[in-house]
């Protein structure tokens, strides 16, 4: 048996506009959870459906639990469960109806009544899905892919657009099915979200990988661990900072400058002063540890909630 | 293994179809409701009335006998005028023949309307049998206007057939329309599902909503303007059933691709439109020219509404439509083969 449960290389899928994934590889071990991370548009999705054998590639090679969509379809559907990006179930249905159709199209798992308690929707048993908030949909999604005790569970952005508490929610359901053994592949725009689930995360655009590792190795990538964000009029310009001990590179986001340094104690007297020397005033400064945003920036000179 | 908590995928897919489809009034308004209305306002519209009484009037000075006759007959609408005012209203036209005279009995009337030729023998009749005639031939009548042959018999098979299509190609096409919008279909994809139970199960609770929506028609036609169906049950069922399954079949053709809501629309029209208006649905197709009869003949509703109409109101039997029941089954396998292999599940 595989020890690998995903695992993919070269991925490619053109589309007549667009490269939408370029030569993608990934390996997914068994048990992991895996995050891939970017913004809208980098080819998350197309990368994920094709995964979850939902598109086809036009080339590489992919197998999932060591199988492959061409030859084992019924096989891996029943193995895997997945929740889409955007999914309408069924308004006019219930919860537990939707949740007991869904379970008929499985050899085996769980009871819907208990998987509706261990989802915490259990009060909701026989309300509409057109009546549930954007949090309950979003768990029934989930219950709807965990109803068929997958090995692998696909999430696509499964916490976009939820409010901070239903979003905590999700996360516990997700960690409570990785408890259980369950490998994870999930993409998302929410750096907060890669760092707390993903164990290993890859960072995609333009239907590429352009960076791989756990959250720790991602960040100990760049070269600084702390990012001063700061403001002038008039703006300062990149030589002015070549002076500033620690420095290791800036990022203009319009009028923004996004400066990568070793230590803040060190470099902020530092550029106060070449502010100064500029007879610039300072507008906005802050600092904060550098994260994969950070990351992103500094690989890509975009932010990740850019369109 | 665990212990399986659902029933079979097939008759979830088909209950939960059947639940949506309940739970949305508007659906079940346009099913079950506007066929019924249809069938009323129609039907009374058109229904026959009994032949009316001719208009006469008999002057006041006439023998009370005469007035008493003329009264007991049922083809006559008989009122009493003075001579001079039974002339006057003769002269307008709101009678047809006025009777005058003391002894004798004077008809006076217009001899080239053909009311008032009828009014004349009518009257006449009246009178002479008041008078003590006797019919020398003991003639029996024999009334033709029977059931079957009106013209709410022929519109009730009619509107069962135009409700079979209307019903069958909408729910099924919208149904199949909305889950691909919603990315339902893509989901279900994702599952193990077979797509096969997917599509039966959109059969399957067309067929018991056909069921309810066949019987409700019928029974309303049966207890409020006397159709029955001749022929035997069995057959009216198959026609039924196989009309259903034709329809069903179309409508997944026509929602195997489409994408939008607009787009099935404008599709369900351009494909019902020319059925409503060629297949006889409230007239007699053959009024159209010979040269374009095989095509009408070809269409499913056309065969639906012959084949209906053969066992309603003829008593048919299935060798008499088995043609028409061989056109629909065609409908059916090729509409249903067509449809699965072009369908679009996302």
């Amino acid at each position: 048996m595989s020890e690998l449960a995903i695992s993919c290389r070269d991925l490619r899928k053109y589309y007549p506009d667009v490269k939408a994934v370029d030569g993608i590889d990934l390996e997914v071990g068994r048990g992991e959870c895996f995050g891939l991370l970017g913004p809208n548009g980098a080819g998350k999705t197309t990368t994920i459906e094709i995964l979850e054998g939902l598109n086809t590639p036009d080339g590489g090679d992919v197998r999932i639990l060591g199988l492959t969509w061409r030859d084992d379809e019924r096989e891996l559907r029943e193995r895997i469960g997945v929740s889409l990006q955007e999914t309408q179930l069924g308004e006019k249905l219930s919860v537990v109806e939707t949740l007991r159709l869904f379970r008929s199209f499985y050899r085996n798992g769980p009871h819907p009544d208990d998987l509706l308690k261990s989802l915490s929707l259990d009060e909701k048993r026989n309300a509409r899905v057109g009546k549930l908030s954007g949090g309950q949909r979003q768990r029934l999604a989930v219950a709807c892919a965990l109803v068929g005790e997958p090995d692998i569970l696909f999430l696509d952005e499964p916490t976009t657009g939820l409010d901070p508490q239903s979003r905590l929610q999700l996360w516990d359901v997700v960690e409570h099915y990785r408890r259980r053994g369950g490998t994870v592949l999930l993409t998302t725009h929410y750096m907060e979200e890669a760092e707390r689930l993903c164990d290993r995360i890859a960072i995609v655009d333009h239907g590429q990988r352009i960076a791989l590792g756990t959250p720790q190795e991602l960040i100990a990538m760049l070269d600084a661990p702390h990012v001063i964000e700061f403001q002038s009029t008039p703006a300062l310009s990149e030589a002015d900072f070549a002076s500033i001990p620690g420095f290791h590179g800036a990022t203009r986001r319009s009028e923004r400058w996004l400066l990568r340094v070793d230590s803040l104690a060190l470099s902020v007297p530092q550029l106060l002063s070449a502010v100064e020397a500029r007879g610039a005033k300072l507008d906005i400064l802050s600092t904060h540890a550098a994260t994969l945003e950070d990351l992103f920036v500094s690989l890509t000179g975009r932010e990740l909630r850019d369109v | 293994m665990s212990e399986r908590p659902t029933r079979s995928a097939l008759w979830e897919l088909t209950s939960v179809r059947l639940k949506e489809f309940l739970r949305e009034p508007d659906a079940v308004f346009w099913v079950f409701c506007f066929p019924l209305l249809l069938t009323v306002a129609l039907g009374f519209a058109f229904r026959e009335k009994p032949p009316e009484r001719i208009p006469i009037g008999i002057a006041s000075n006439a023998a009370p006998q005469w007035t008493e006759s003329l009264k007991k007959s049922p083809a006559l609408l008989t009122r009493t005028y003075s001579v001079q005012e039974g002339r006057e209203q003769l002269r307008r036209g709101k009678i047809s023949l006025f009777v005058e005279g003391e002894a004798t009995p004077v008809y006076r009337f217009d001899p080239t309307r053909p009311d008032a030729r009828t009014a004349r023998v009518e009257v006449d009749d009246a009178l002479q049998g008041g008078a003590g005639r006797r019919d020398v031939l003991a003639a029996k009548e024999e009334h033709v206007q029977e059931q079957g042959s009106r013209y709410i018999d022929f519109l009730v098979p009619g509107l069962i057939g135009m409700n079979l299509m209307g019903t069958g190609m909408w729910s099924i096409g919208f149904a199949v329309v909305n889950a691909r919008l919603r990315k339902l279909l893509k989901r279900m994809l994702a599952t193990p599902m077979r797509k096969s139970d997917y599509l039966l199960a959109q059969f399957f609770s067309r067929l018991v909503f056909l069921v309810v929506e066949v019987s409700v028609v019928v029974t309303f036609a049966w207890v409020v303007f006397d159709v029955a169906v001749r022929g035997s049950f069995l057959t009216f069922a198959l026609v039924c059933f196989l009309g259903g399954c034709a329809f069903a079949g179309l409508g997944l053709l026509i929602a195997s691709r489409a994408k939008t809501l607009e787009a099935i629309s404008g599709l369900m029209n351009v494909v019902m439109m020319p059925m409503w208006i060629c297949s006889g649905v409230f007239f007699s197709y053959e009024r159209f020219p010979d040269a374009v009869l095989p095509f009408i003949r070809a269409l499913p509703l056309t065969a639906l509404n012959d084949a209906l109409r053969a066992v309603m109101n003829d008593g048919a039997g299935i060798a008499a439509v088995a043609p028409q029941l061989v056109n629909l089954a065609i409908w059916t396998v090729v509409t249903y083969a067509v449809g699965l292999k072009i369908f679009r599940w996302q």
